[in-house]
């Protein structure tokens, strides 16, 4: 196939247009205007035409205050993060989910947050797995196993978004229990359990299921959609997970995607290992091969073992002929800023430019755009303490936040030689 | 609503970023000549830039010791002039690129005292893609109107395994703010950063195989704006190399040991994690999995 028909063609641009499309489809009444206050954002310019605030300034200040607490923690917790997770999301689709409390309904809203969830939960942990539950009519039903395709996951829950019945904590807690217990000992066991009832209908003792949770080592975090209720709060606590209830969508959304990075890895809860994997090339387009996932012949796309050099379609797997865990070295990749993170710059102060004019550089050693504010006097600018380059403050934000490279220490071998060398 | 005119626009005006090795390792040892390569670049910078007015033109040198941005066709700072011989473009880029690589090769001389020869020092590409990156990031924040940028990295000097990581992040955060990398690719083993960097972020690998017909290449392939991309039959990717670097001897493996801590990548095994400082417990060659017992069972 083709690449260039999935790639999105103008960027930000469509992205702004479905979200307008969003608001389009409720009605005029449904949309919330009281929260966001946008009015209060504009302002007036000389041609009275309106524009919005001009809130660089405090925006750097925020994002700087953010950097120094993510810096502090990450000092002290560092690295230490349990990135191999199997996560059971549990959805309660009993009849409380049909309750309208948010728009259209709780279901509704709960399919559409576990898919943002999904596909975050899969960019920050890509060797992890996720497997949905479903709680229907008392009974609790596997919907997908573990696995790691964000879109298989989507695409079960997506067709199964119907609610009917009771709900019960403890049969969803006994089928998770059963699965998880398999998992290799390296593996981080977690639920994230989407509760919307006020009820739970068991078979038996649901604290002698909370107690072999508790056993097993299994985190369970439970969000509640309705209020608080206690046997909840009692579940997250023995087990070491967390209990929110949302207020509202948004709410829903941040509580939820809490729970995509990584929780700090307790040491006793998995032990560190080494997995052997292999890094598979991806076949030409028009290559022809037997994969040995269908057993067919396919044309391209494909991946090569490179162990025993059959074909496979899709990673992360495992080769079917000599067992080696098959991974896209980029799945890898996508966390090893985590791992190495870019300092953060030093504000350059207006006293300090002043004495040495000489060492201020008139442009943005990134983007070329010109440091110096009105009047050709110096701006704010942040400079790389390894590499003593100057940064516009967009592009400092850029830098730690996206790109978490300092493009002056990349672009300098002499940087590198020098650190090598010592 | 302003949407409308926004895509059009956007659509056909390109903002292209190129990227150009300027390693002299390389092309010293190179059976094409620098000079004649520069030139087949030069015609097609220019007719970019002649296709539309509004299209724009930024090359970054990367060097093997620093990088630096050569010319920007929207930057007032040009000084060269249209009226002699030589359009600004040419002679602005021909001039900042002989200091760059006076400059670079300045940078060079007590590295290469200290170092002792040994295998030549790849291209800094981590960090003109850096550098490009951040530049494209500008033109996002000049307002909703802005041309479509893209990147073509030409290339010719082999990988620098120990810039894998980040090279690595810029291929994310190109991803994430949908910016296409092209390579164009002209050593002679294929390069596997480049495969991973246009496969990831839809751009287009290519490594043309007759070099007296660069500037034909350029101008069917990478000369094309994103919009038109989607009508055109372009070189379909021949496979995509994505072997790793591992973090102990700066490898490229195909195969390796991962830590399950913090996911680093290492050629053989190890008892304690090098970048974390994990101890490994029992040396485990495989994860045990349901397929492998039914095997044995
Ligand atoms: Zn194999
Ligand atoms: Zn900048
Ligand atoms: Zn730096
Ligand atoms: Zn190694
Ligand atoms: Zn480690």
């Amino acid at each position: 196939m083709n690449n260039t028909v999935k790639r999105p063609l103008n960027g930000g641009v469509e992205d702004d247009d479905e979200d307008e499309a969003d608001g389009a489809d409720l009605e005029a009444w449904e949309r919330t205007y009281a929260e966001d206050r946008s009015w209060e954002s504009l302002q007036e310019d000389e041609s009275g035409l309106l524009r919005p605030i001009d809130t660089t300034a405090i925006h750097h200040a925020q994002y700087r205050r953010r950097l120094r607490a993510l810096a502090s923690t990450a000092a002290t917790a560092r690295i230490q993060k349990g990135l191999i997770r199997y996560l059971y999301i549990v959805v309660d689709l009993s009849k409380a989910a049909s309750e309208t409390d948010l728009k259209p309904s709780r279901m509704a809203v709960i399919g559409r947050q576990v898919e943002a969830f999904i596909r975050e939960f899969f960019d920050q942990n890509p060797l992890s797995h996720i497997g949905l539950v479903t709680i229907k009519d008392g009974i609790a039903h596997c919907l997908t196993e573990l696995g790691g395709s964000p879109e298989s996951h989507i695409k079960a829950l997506m067709g199964k978004l119907e609610c009917s019945g009771d709900a019960s904590l403890q049969n969803a807690l006994e089928l998770v229990l059963g699965y998880l217990n398999q998992i290799p000992s390296y593996g981080h066991r977690e639920v994230l359990i989407l509760y919307s009832a006020l009820s739970t209908c068991d078979p038996g003792d649901l604290m002698e299921t909370i107690q072999k949770c508790k056993k097993s080592k299994i985190r369970c975090s439970v969000i509640g959609l309705a209020a608080e209720m206690f046997i909840c709060k009692h579940l997250s606590q023995e087990t070491g997970g967390t209990y929110s209830v949302a207020l509202d969508e948004s709410h829903l959304k941040e509580l939820v995607l809490e729970h995509a990075p990584p929780p700090p890895a307790i040491a006793e809860y998995a032990t560190a290992n080494l997995i052997k994997m292999g890094f598979p090339q991806r076949a030409a387009e028009s290559a022809v091969a037997i994969c040995t996932c269908h057993e067919e012949a396919r044309t391209g796309g494909g991946y090569t073992c490179p162990r025993c050099k059959v074909r496979v379609c899709e990673l992360p797997t495992e080769c079917r002929i000599c067992g080696l865990t098959l991974i896209s070295s980029p799945h890898l990749a996508r966390s090893y800023h985590h791992l190495f993170p870019i300092v953060p710059f030093d504000e350059v102060s207006q006293t300090s430019q002043n004495g040495s004019s000489h060492n201020f550089s008139s442009d943005c050693f990134g983007c070329q755009q010109s440091l110096l504010s009105q009047g050709n006097k110096p701006g704010l600018s942040v400079t790389c303490p390894k590499c003593k380059q100057q940064f516009c403050l967009d592009c400092d934000i850029y830098i730690h936040e996206s790109l978490h490279n300092c493009p002056g220490c990349e672009s300098f071998r002499h940087s590198n030689s020098v650190t090598t060398a010592q | 609503m302003p949407s409308a005119p926004s895509k059009l626009y956007s659509d056909d005006v390109s903002l292209l970023v190129v990227t150009l090795d300027t390693n002299p390792f390389f092309w010293s040892t190179f059976s094409f000549p620098f000079s004649e390569f520069l030139s087949h670049v030069l015609a097609f910078l220019n007719s970019i830039l002649l296709l539309s007015q509004l299209n724009q033109v930024v090359v970054i040198a990367t060097g093997c010791n620093s990088c630096t941005y050569l010319y920007d066709s929207s930057s007032d700072k040009n000084h060269g002039s249209t009226t002699g011989s030589m359009p600004s473009l040419y002679s602005d880029l021909l001039h900042n690129l002989e200091v760059f690589l006076a400059g670079d090769q300045q940078l060079a001389k007590p590295r290469v005292n200290a170092a002792g020869g040994g295998a030549p020092p790849p291209s800094l590409l981590s960090g003109s893609l850096s550098m490009a990156l951040c530049y494209i990031q500008r033109a996002f924040r000049s307002g909703p109107i802005h041309p479509q940028p893209r990147i073509l990295c030409l290339q010719g000097s082999a990988d620098g395994p120990e810039q894998y990581v980040a090279i690595m992040n810029s291929i994310f955060s190109a991803q994430h703010s949908t910016v296409p990398i092209d390579s164009c690719y002209i050593g002679s083993n294929n390069s596997a950063f480049l495969q991973q960097a246009s496969y990831i972020t839809g751009g287009i690998y290519y490594r043309p195989p007759h070099l007296d017909g660069l500037f034909q290449y350029f101008s069917t392939v990478f000369a094309t704006d994103l919009h038109s991309r989607a009508f055109l039959r372009l070189p379909k990717s021949v496979g995509v190399d994505f072997r790793a670097s591992c973090f102990c001897h700066k490898q490229t493996i195909d195969m390796g040991y991962v830590c399950s801590v913090c996911l680093s990548i290492f050629c053989e095994h190890h008892d304690k994690c090098s970048t974390c400082g994990s101890v490994f417990g029992q040396a485990q060659s495989n994860v045990p999995s349901s397929t492998d017992r039914k095997r044995k069972a």
